[in-house]
């Protein structure tokens, strides 16, 4: 069990690292460098000035050079400074990860809940309405682009009925708790609508094996109720297979969380690196990729320790595909 | 099943054909993505028989309501707004084709070489292609399509038709592991197969063999992944472009059109509906298809229900 835990937390460290390579690599082919943003500001700096600074902050060196300079002061507990907040990174980005954090779980919550309870219905009754209503969500939740969806719940929820505000954030920041609560219906709604589709697909395929099994095939032949069956037998069974697609889909989640937020205008990460890269906040951008990445990554490799230690069966070195 | 069971004279691509038909869901995505695909192909035609303009700005006909003249309403600048549609369906549909084959190309290439090279090769290929389809896709598209061209030794032409290259490129980057897990599934079943083995008895150079002998088993899954990645870089290129980071005007794709809607949607939130339906229906057609596609060329796939 040590040993699958260390491995795993290795390996997704290692794919940090080169994630972290490859991200700084991308950045440094973004147009213009802290410098070159400051002397368009400031016309009084002559082109040898430029390279005088330049060559101070090293911003003229190769971006390997500045990637193992900029690792080296991660180490250190350091992120560097945000231009756009004119602040250190670290102070911002508490607040935006607690933001989206509440965004995502709260969407999570109502999704799981009611993914796995259509996912259950559905391979029940195969054939039935709920089966085929599970069917339709499952197409439509991948087909229909998450930005059009957050669209529409606008144009009917904010400005046709009039129920809902169109922003995340009250205006008046002083608001009460459910005067911001209520702000945050709509995106959750939107997200969790998209996660709920994504569960339902694996909770359904789920379900549908394990009342395949013969203690289910038994505990039906008893007589037992639906939803004693399932609740004491099927879902036990279903949900280490669950756990593991649930973890793939995070990374879904965070991309319709940088949707959401941006089209709501919730100051969250997604909005932070939309925010940074498109005002050349290179630090801040740099900070709110790979903190999305490793919690991914991290989720990733729990789900996979929780699968060995729920599931006997699975022995680690063996690929489990 | 027996018909075709007992007709053994009927060659794998008629029995596939068969299957396919039979196949509700598929044949339907088929129809949809025909007419999908004439209306954006005789795009211009179809707009000047109906007396329409895409381009003509009307400020009388601003927000115009649904009437004969403009079957779909009025835009912003009175533009007609089905004109819009079928030309912005052009830029969809083209950007997304070209993206989803350059994808699966990509895939195709990577899958390959990971299925026949195995050992390492294989590991670190895979690796990076699980670590793509569990890392959130959106933030590498923001990042990705925020790079400099002019840094990468590009043109600095950024507007129009240039847009519609960078964008391909860029959701092609994004678009291609599927097409990879496929292929590289498709070539270790070929790699096993007696006649390969034989090829690599007699010593014919690993290429060749990988060229001749695996990359024609494995045209059907590149098909399919093609098919199902192009749905995906639909959706990719929409949200670009309704990010403002995709296609440039003048030329608008149906996300870019989703932007300049969301702009005006406490004026006229009807205008947000018709090029999201437009991109929903697209991507359903697709799967549905890719699906179809999946079920019959594997003759061992097992009915869902």
């Amino acid at each position: 069990m040590g040993r699958i835990i260390i491995q795993r937390t290795f390996g997704a460290g290692v794919t940090l690292l080169v994630l972290s390579g490859l991200t700084f690599a991308l950045l440094a082919l973004m147009p213009g460098d802290p410098v070159d943003l400051l002397a368009g500001s400031d016309p009084r700096l002559t082109p040898d000035d430029i390279a005088r600074l330049k060559a101070l902050y090293g911003v003229d060196k190769p971006f390997w050079e500045r990637w193992i300079s900029w690792l080296g002061r991660l180490a250190e507990g350091e992120f560097g400074y945000s231009r756009m907040f004119g602040a250190p990174v670290a102070d911002v980005l508490p607040d935006a990860l607690l933001r989206t954090l509440s965004l995502a779980i709260a969407a999570l919550a109502i999704s799981t809940v009611l993914g796995i309870a259509g996912g259950a219905l559905a391979a029940l009754k195969p054939g039935s309405i709920f089966d085929y209503g599970a069917n339709f969500l499952v197409f439509a939740g991948v087909a229909a682009p998450s930005f059009w969806l957050a669209l529409m719940g606008m144009a009917l929820f904010s400005i046709t009925l009039g129920w809902l505000p169109a922003s995340a954030l009250p205006a008046d920041p002083d608001a009460g708790f459910f005067e911001r609560a209520r702000h945050l219906i709509l995106p959750i709604a939107v997200l969790a609508a998209l996660e709920t589709a994504a569960i339902l697909r694996h909770a359904r395929a789920a379900v549908g094996e394990a009342l395949t099994q013969a203690h289910v095939q038994t505990a039906r032949s008893k007589g037992l109720s639906d939803f004693r069956i399932v609740w004491r037998h099927v879902l036990p069974n279903a949900m280490t297979p669950l756990v593991t697609v649930l973890a793939l889909d995070l990374g879904a989640l965070a991309s319709g969380a940088v949707v959401v937020e941006v089209m709501f205008g919730y100051p969250g990460m997604g909005k932070l690196l939309y925010d940074a890269i498109l005002g050349a906040d290179y630090n801040l951008a740099m900070a709110v990729l790979l903190l999305g990445a490793g919690a991914i990554l991290l989720a990733n490799a729990a789900a996979d320790v929780a699968y060995a230690a729920f599931d006997p069966r699975v022995g680690f070195g063996k690929a489990v595909t | 099943m027996t018909a075709v069971a007992l007709n053994m004279a009927e060659t794998p691509t008629r029995r596939a054909w068969t299957r396919f038909r039979r196949n509700r869901a598929a044949m339907f995505g088929a129809c949809l993505l025909a007419v999908l695909a004439l209306s954006a192909i005789f795009a211009g035609a179809i707009t000047a028989v109906l007396g329409l303009d895409a381009e003509a700005v009307d400020l009388a006909s601003r927000y115009a309501p649904v009437s004969a003249a403009h079957p779909l309403g009025g835009d912003e600048l009175g533009r007609d707004v089905l004109a819009r549609l079928l030309q912005g369906g052009q830029v969809s549909l083209s950007v997304g084709l070209a993206a989803a084959v350059a994808a699966a190309g990509i895939g195709a290439a990577i899958g390959l070489l990971a299925g026949f090279q195995g050992g390492l090769t294989d590991s670190i290929l895979m690796r990076i292609t699980d670590g793509m389809l569990a890392l959130p896709v959106l933030p590498l598209l923001i990042v990705l399509a925020a790079v400099d061209p002019t840094k990468l030794g590009m043109s600095a032409d950024s507007g129009g038709a240039a847009s519609v290259v960078r964008i391909v490129l860029i959701v092609a980057l994004v678009g291609w592991p599927g097409a990879a897990r496929l292929t590289r599934a498709a070539a270790l079943s070929a790699r096993a197969q007696d006649y390969v083995r034989a090829a690599r008895a007699v010593g014919v150079h690993p290429f060749r063999i990988a060229i001749r002998h695996v990359a024609p088993a494995a045209a059907g899954p590149v098909i399919v992944a093609a098919t199902l990645a192009m749905g995906q870089v639909i959706l990719f290129e929409s949200i670009l472009s309704f990010l403002g980071l995709g296609i440039q005007p003048p030329l608008a794709s149906w996300g870019a059109m989703l932007a300049h809607a969301q702009d005006t949607i406490w004026e006229r939130p009807m205008l947000a509906i018709w090029p999201g339906v437009a991109i929903f229906l697209t991507v359903i057609a697709v799967n549905f298809v890719g699906d179809g596609l999946r079920d019959t060329s594997n003759p061992r796939a097992v009915e869902n229900r």
